[in-house]
């Protein structure tokens, strides 16, 4: 038996032989004949090595030392430096990056704020200066004063992108316009929409665009300190932006004299404790005073009397990841992408019934079509579109017949929903809507921090009706009950929340009022969804008696004996689905 | 309350410069640790930063991912919003459910299991999600439950 020192396995996988793992096999197994270590080193053949869309790979052993997106050409020099002479080839090995990789851009994604996810290290503040990184903070310090800072950011048109869209260059002038000198930047990271993780991902894949973007609007309005409020159910962000403030703190970006200009700037880290609320701004300046996170009145704003009583800048994460390309290639650049009233792109976090959920990064004025069908690439198993729910749990559903619409903040407002962080879920024939506004009216009550009556009271009668129609016990008159009570919470809070909350119940009533009059009137749930109002029934026709569902049933409803129709018991079953789960004969159906 | 907590308090509120601003921080690195907050905490924790004991209680309990009842060794978080729910949450629920033999918002009787639904944590496109302790588990599906709950038994992790 030959002895061999090392071995190479070659992934042999399809997806790596199409991308030529063949070639560099051969090449491999030519060159090491060459060297005369054809029988030291055993090349082995195998199945995935784990990182299926980097092949050609391979991994040699006893070492491990994995190699990705390998041409033969490189196998060759892998022979000769590593196998050969002990000296991994370094630039080869696969790097692991501590955030997952995103794919490539569909072909409408023009990837401005999230142009480096997946490419750079994070936790490597040179690859982020390799690519333009902090060029921007060095040109603002050296060539720009804080005025005409803020005229470029105002003339690019850059609207916040936590929810409210409010002109970033505005805000900034008027924290700018107080006096100082205690002055305070806070970065809203405290994303917390279901169906939001833009702002995640951002800081865990380029958190040092983020902290430049802060420096410059730290220059620009007068403050001095800064703080990251991120929230505490995202630890991979929170590790990162420790990394990244370290980093730009050992490099002289962050702390005194910044570049020798005489700017002083430093950053902390907050973390949250699970509040959806503290995402309301005056809320998150309370939770970091150490306080209960309930939102006060504003006016005084945040820019007037923020943090501890004094001016405070505060923007969402994505609107300062725009900064520094701003500066950099100039206003104009910018404001040529997006509408007339809504420049530029926009992150958005695609999910539900699409083929293609994650992040995409799209020009204003792309049409919801275009994100849910050429992004998103349609609708998962080919089922038919019902509606995509926008801006997160204050957000509205849209219906088909607006698919065409050009996406900005003006025209989601005007179909009842609202841009948010940039949420995109989206739903199928087989969702129902009231069960869906039943949700997000759960999650707005149990997020209410409960200051003001008609939001924490308002919400949780609203939620009951909610429950009892879809639990078939839904009273004629609900749907105007639910209409009256969304009035008066919207009109009586004090801040976005409460505001808010009615607003899927509103744009459901209003584009699928059927829906809700089907669950009260005819007790039944169109899309099979609801509980009280769906029966799960046996084709006799079709049923076999093959028990497998009798056997899988969690409540043991199911009689039959075998080769016999079985029959479900209609006041035990639960409608869990385990059994049409398990017919293979598709004899279970549901009514 | 041991010495050993009693120290641990005050190491903590002494890194903070015993910063009554810092209280929700120090509560939340206090839950990390031990899983929950006891009353003894809480009153630690008051007279270690001079503020009222009922101003502790206030804040602590506003916030979800601090605790003031006992948890099991080991805590699911399950995400109990719409993206999750719409791809198929509801089974994994009830799986995990079936799997424990306790509802959510329970401990099972043996000290070791407490299920709790958890508000978005910003993982929407491998939905549905859960947290077991600090390990997050997507693209969940019924059949998938019994396996990873099995991970954690016998002292594993």
């Amino acid at each position: 038996m030959a002895l061999y020192r090392a071995h190479v396995l070659v992934c042999g996988e399809p997806r790596c032989v199409a991308r030529g793992a063949q070639e560099v096999q051969a090449a491999l197994v030519a060159k090491l004949e060459e060297l005369g270590l054809g029988q030291e080193i055993q090349v082995l053949e195998t199945t995935a090595l784990g990182h299926g869309d980097q092949g050609p790979e391979i991994v040699v052993y006893p070492e491990g030392t994995h190699y990705v997106n390998l041409t033969p050409d490189d196998a060759r020099l892998i022979a000769e430096e590593h196998l050969l002479k002990g000296r991994p080839v370094t630039r080869l090995i696969y790097k692991e990056l501590p955030t997952e990789p995103l794919p490539p851009p569909a072909a409408k994604e023009v990837r401005v704020v999230l142009r480096n996810i997946g490419k750079i290290d994070p936790e490597s503040i040179d690859d982020y200066i390799a690519e333009e990184g902090y060029q921007a903070l060095a040109k603002v310090l050296s060539e720009m004063t804080p005025q005409q800072v803020i005229d470029e950011v105002l003339r690019s048109g850059l609207r916040g992108r936590g929810g409210a869209g409010f002109p970033a260059g505005k805000k900034w002038a008027f924290a700018a316009a107080q006096p100082g000198p205690d002055k305070y930047l806070i970065c809203n990271g405290d994303e917390g929409d279901p169906g939001a993780f833009m702002n995640r991902r951002v800081l865990e894949g380029d958190p040092h665009a983020v902290i430049e973007g802060m420096i410059i609007a730290g220059y620009a309005t007068g403050a001095h300190q800064g703080y990251f409020y991120v929230r505490a159910e995202y630890p991979i962000a929170v590790r990162t932006l420790r990394i990244a403030i370290q980093q730009a703190r050992d490099y002289g970006l962050l702390g005194k004299n910044i570049l020798g200009s005489g700017f002083d700037f430093d950053l902390e880290l907050r973390m949250g404790a699970g509040a959806f609320v503290c995402g309301e701004e005056t809320a998150l300046m309370a939770s970091i005073e150490g306080q209960r996170g309930m939102p006060r009145t504003r006016p005084p704003f945040p820019a007037v009397k923020g943090l501890w009583g004094k001016p405070t800048n505060i923007n969402n994460v994505e609107t300062y990841a725009n900064v520094p390309q701003i500066i950099l290639k100039g206003a104009e650049w910018f404001a040529a992408r997006g509408t007339e009233k809504s420049k530029g792109t926009k992150t958005f976090a695609v999910a539900g019934k699409v083929k293609r959920t994650g992040l995409i990064e799209v020009p204003f004025g792309i049409t919801l079509r275009e994100i849910v069908y050429d992004v998103g690439g349609g609708i998962l198993n080919d089922k038919k579109f019902k509606a995509v729910q926008t801006g997160g749990p204050m957000g509205g559903c849209i219906p088909e017949q607006y698919l065409d619409t050009p996406v900005d903040y003006e025209t989601l407002g005007q179909l009842g929903s609202i841009m948010g962080s940039g949420g995109f879920v989206v739903m199928d024939e087989d969702t129902c809507m009231v069960d869906i506004a039943r949700f997000f009216m759960e999650f707005a009550q149990d997020e209410s921090c409960g200051k003001c009556v008609p939001c924490r009271v308002g919400t949780r009668r609203m939620l009951e009706i909610l429950e009892d129609i879809c639990a078939g016990k839904g009273q004629p008159g609900d749907i105007e009950r639910l209409e009256a009570l969304a009035q008066e919470v919207r009109l009586g809070s004090l801040c976005g929340l409460g505001q808010g909350a009615p607003n899927p119940v509103l744009s459901t009533i209003k584009y699928f009022r059927h829906e809700y009059e089907a669950h009260i009137y005819d007790h039944k749930c169109p899309a099979k969804v609801c509980k009280g109002l769906i029966e799960y029934k046996i084709d006799p026709a079709a049923c076999t008696g093959c028990t497998a569902c009798a056997r899988n049933c969690p409540v043991s409803c199911i009689t039959g004996k075998p080769k016999q129709t079985h029959v479900i018991d209609p006041e035990i079953c639960i409608r869990c689905g385990i059994c049409q789960q398990v017919c293979k004969f598709g004899a279970v159906l549901v009514e | 309350m041991g010495e050993v907590e009693m120290s641990h308090v005050q190491t903590l509120v002494e890194r903070h410069h015993a910063d009554p601003e810092a209280l929700v921080e120090i509560l939340r690195e206090l839950n990390q640790q031990s899983g929950y907050l006891t009353r003894e905490t809480i009153v630690a924790v008051a007279e270690a930063l001079r503020l009222p004991v009922s101003q502790v209680f206030s804040v602590a309990s506003f916030y979800s991912m601090i605790s003031l009842a006992p948890v099991g060794r080991h805590v699911i978080r399950f995400c109990e919003d719409a993206p999750c729910h719409m791809v198929g949450g509801r089974q994994v629920w009830q799986a995990l459910e079936a799997a424990l033999g306790i509802k959510f918002g329970e401990t099972t009787p043996d000290g070791e299991w407490t299920l709790l639904p958890t508000s978005c944590i910003g993982l929407c496109a491998v939905g549905p999600v859960m947290m077991v302790d600090n390990d997050v588990y997507g693209n969940l599906t019924p059949e998938k439950v019994p396996e990873i709950l099995a991970r954690y038994a016998g002292g594993a992790q």
